[in-house]
C-alpha cells in the first residue's frame, strides 16, 4: 500500500505563505485606530511600593488609559497562581511591570510612562540560589524561598538504596556541574493585540505557544464570569486558577502562528495587560516588547547547580547515582516545577541505574521568573551527566564509549521512576554513531544490542 | 512633516514622514506591507531587510527620506506574472523556512547574493547570510535553499 504522507516527504502546510510575505504574525494584524502599550517596569529588584502616582500620564492629551495592580480583578496568575499582572505592593524583580498605558503612537506611551512617579522602599535582594536557601536569606516570597513539593523542599525520586550500592562500587566520582541561565532569544519578540467589542467581549490575537493554558488563565485573571473563576491570591499546588470551561465564549483566543517559541511563549507575558486596557479603553490594543525588554524581562531557561556522585564497578557498570539538582526559579513558579520535576525523573540519563537518588530543588531569587526552553530540565541533565561519563572513564582509564555502552538501557529495564522501556535502540544508535563519526569500535561494542544485556 | 516619494515593489507611492521616520514604519504602518519584520529594531537580526536600488538594507535603521526616489522591493514584489521567484520555489522544497520570521528577510538577502554572485559556494552563502538570524533551522536548510536556487537558475539561462 502506498501512504500518502507516511515515508514520504511533504512539504510544511505553511511554508507557501511564509516564503510569500503572507504568514501573518500577532504584530502583523492590522486594526484602525489600534492603541500602543508600553509599560512602567520596577527599577529596583527587591522593595516594597509605598506610592504610585499615575495621575500626570492620565492627563497627557493622546493618552486613553492607565493601568495598575487595582484595575486587575484576580491580579495573581500562573499554573501555580503566585504572579501578579501588576505589582501592588511587593516587587521581586527589576524590570516587574507595574503599570501600563495605552496611548495614540509609541512616542506619547513612552512619554507618558516616564510621567509616572514611583516611591519605592528598596530591599536587600539575593540573586545567588544558594544563598536564598540559608535561613536567613532575604524573603523573595512570603512563603520561603524554596518551592514546596508536597511537604518536602524538593522532588525526591528513589531508587533502590544509594548507599547500599556505594558499598558494592570500587570508585566513587563526584562532580558538581554548572549551567547558565540561557534565552530562548527566538526572532518575534512577546507581542499581544486585544479587540473588544461593543458587547465586551474581546479578540486577542496571541502569540502563545499554550492557548489553552493561557485562555484559562486570561479567565481567572480577566474574571468575566465571576460566578465561575475565583481569585486565589496564593494556593497551594493544587488550587490552580487554571479553569476549563469558564467563559469560553467572552474571549475569541485567535493563536497557531508563532515565530518563535522554544518555550519562551508557554508563559503570559502581553495579554493579561491588552485585554485589561482594551477592557478599560474600549480600543483596540496592542503590546509589542522590545528586544531589550524581551532579553531582559521575558522567561529564559534558569541556571542549574548540578551535584552528581557516582558508584562504579571496575567494569564500567554505574551502581549507585546520587544527585542534587538546584533550579535557580526566579521570582516565581511560571512553569519551574514542573522543569524540575521532568529534570529530576530523567537526571540519571538513559543508562539502568539500579540505585538513583536525586534531589531537585526549585529555588527563588530576585531575577526575573525562569520557565521553559526546550527539552525543560533534561537538557541541563544530559550535559552534566554526559560529562560525568567521560569523567568516570578518565578514572577508569577507560574508553567513553565503553562506559555508555555498558549501562545503556536494554529492552525491559526500567528509568529511576520505575517506567518500563520497551523501545530502547541507544547500543544501536551509537554502534551507527561511531560508524558514522568513523570511530573504530571495539567487537564486543559493536556485537551488543538493546534486548539483551551481555 | 515631509514627502517621501518612491516606488515599491512596482507601484509609485507618496507618503507623509517626519526626520525620525524610519523605512520599515512607512513600509509596515503606512503601506502595510508586513512581511519587513521588527524582530529587534536595532539593526541586528536582519528580519527587516528590504531591497534599495538592489542592495541588501536593513529597513529599521534606514531612514524613510533615504529612499527618496528609489525603488523598493519587499518579499511580495519577488514573484513576476504569478510565478514565484527560484529562491522562494527553493526555500519551500528544501526546509529552508520554519516558522516564518525571518524567511522573508533571509530569502532577500539571498536575492540580493545571488544578484551579484550567482554561482556561490557553500562558504560565500554563509558569508552573505550572516547579517540575518535564523533560531530554527540552524542554517543549514537555508544553506541548501540558497544553493539549490543558484542552481536552478544557472539551468533556466542555460
Amino acid at each position: 500500500m502506498t501512504m500518502k504522507v507516511v515515508g514520504q516527504r511533504v512539504k510544511r502546510y505553511d511554508g507557501m505563505a511564509h516564503v510569500t510575505g503572507e504568514t501573518r504574525f500577532v504584530d502583523d494584524v492590522i486594526v484602525p485606530g489600534t492603541l500602543t502599550i508600553k509599560a512602567f517596569r520596577s527599577p529596583v529588584a527587591k522593595g516594597n511600593i509605598k506610592d504610585l502616582d499615575t495621575s500626570a500620564a492620565e492627563a497627557m492629551p493622546g493618552v486613553a488609559g492607565v493601568i495598575t495592580a487595582e484595575d486587575v480583578p484576580c491580579n495573581a496568575y500562573g499554573l501555580v497562581p503566585d504572579q501578579p499582572v501588576l505589582v501592588e505592593k511587593a516587587v521581586r524583580y527589576k524590570g516587574e511591570p507595574i503599570a501600563a498605558v495605552a496611548a495614540v503612537d509609541e512616542d506619547t506611551a513612552v512619554e507618558a510612562i516616564n510621567k509616572i512617579k514611583l516611591d519605592i522602599e528598596e530591599e536587600k535582594p539575593v540573586f545567588d540560589p544558594l544563598e536564598a536557601m540559608k535561613p536567613d536569606a532575604p524573603k523573595v516570597r512570603p512563603e520561603g524561598n524554596v518551592f514546596m513539593f508536597g511537604e518536602r523542599p524538593f522532588r525526591q525520586i528513589i531508587l533502590g538504596d544509594v548507599e547500599e550500592g556505594f558499598k558494592k562500587a570500587d570508585i566513587i566520582v563526584e562532580n558538581e556541574y554548572l549551567h547558565p541561565s540561557l534565552e530562548h532569544a527566538q526572532l518575534e519578540p512577546q507581542a499581544s493585540l486585544a479587540v473588544p467589542d461593543a458587547g465586551g467581549k474581546l479578540t486577542i490575537y496571541t502569540v502563545s505557544q499554550a492557548l489553552y493554558f493561557h485562555l484559562g488563565q486570561l479567565l481567572g485573571i480577566l474574571q468575566m464570569e465571576p460566578d465561575k473563576v475565583q481569585c486565589k491570591q496564593w494556593a497551594p499546588r493544587t488550587g490552580s486558577s487554571w479553569r476549563h470551561n469558564a467563559g469560553f465564549s467572552d474571549i475569541n483566543y485567535v493563536g497557531g502562528t508563532v515565530g518563535g517559541g522554544f518555550g519562551a511563549k508557554n508563559d503570559i507575558h502581553a495579554d493579561h495587560v491588552t485585554a485589561l486596557l482594551a477592557l478599560k479603553t474600549g480600543q483596540p490594543c496592542k503590546w509589542r516588547w522590545t528586544r531589550e525588554e524581551d532579553l531582559l524581562y521575558s522567561t529564559f531557561r534558569g541556571a542549574w547547580r548540578m551535584t552528581i556522585k557516582d558508584g562504579i564497578t571496575k567494569d564500567g557498570r554505574i551502581v549507585a547515582r546520587q544527585i542534587k539538582s538546584i533550579r535557580d526559579a526566579g521570582a516565581y513558579s511560571t512553569l519551574n516545577f514542573y522543569v524540575v520535576d521532568k529534570h529530576s525523573f530523567l537526571a540519571a540519563g538513559p543508562y539502568f541505574i539500579e540505585n538513583v537518588y536525586v534531589q531537585g530543588y526549585c529555588v527563588y531569587t530576585n531575577k526575573p521568573p525562569a520557565s521553559s526552553m526546550r527539552g525543560f530540565g533534561i537538557t541541563p541533565a544530559t550535559f552534566a551527566t554526559e560529562v560525568q561519563i567521560d569523567k568516570i572513564a578518565t578514572q577508569l582509564g577507560m574508553d567513553p564509549w565503553e562506559i555508555r555502552f555498558v549501562n545503556a538501557f536494554r529492552k525491559g529495564e526500567h528509568t529511576a521512576t520505575r517506567r518500563v522501556v520497551n523501545s530502547v535502540a541507544l547500543v544501536e544508535v551509537m554502534q551507527k554513531l561511531a560508524e558514522k563519526a568513523g570511530v573504530d569500535l571495539p567487537d564486543k561494542l559493536m556485537t551488543m544490542t538493546s534486548t539483551e544485556r551481555g | 512633516m515631509y514627502s517621501l516619494e518612491f516606488t515599491v515593489n512596482g507601484q509609485l507611492c507618496q507618503v507623509a514622514v517626519d526626520l525620525k521616520t524610519t523605512l520599515l514604519e512607512v513600509l509596515r504602518d503606512k503601506l502595510f506591507i508586513t512581511s519587513p519584520k521588527v524582530g529587534c529594531n536595532t539593526g541586528d537580526c536582519g528580519t527587516c531587510s528590504v531591497l534599495m536600488n538592489g542592495k541588501l538594507v536593513r529597513s529599521c535603521i534606514t531612514n524613510a527620506l533615504s529612499a527618496q526616489g528609489k525603488e523598493v522591493t519587499t518579499i511580495e514584489g519577488l514573484a513576476e506574472a504569478g510565478e514565484l521567484h527560484p529562491l522562494q520555489e527553493a526555500f519551500h522544497d528544501n526546509y529552508g523556512a520554519q516558522c516564518g520570521f525571518c524567511t522573508p528577510g533571509m530569502i532577500l538577502a539571498s536575492k540580493a547574493l545571488l544578484d551579484e554572485n550567482p554561482k556561490p559556494t557553500r562558504e560565500e552563502a554563509k558569508e552573505a547570510l550572516s547579517g540575518n538570524l535564523c533560531r530554527c533551522t540552524g542554517y543549514g536548510k537555508i544553506i541548501d535553499s540558497v544553493m539549490a536556487a543558484a542552481e536552478q537558475m544557472a539551468q533556466a539561462k542555460s
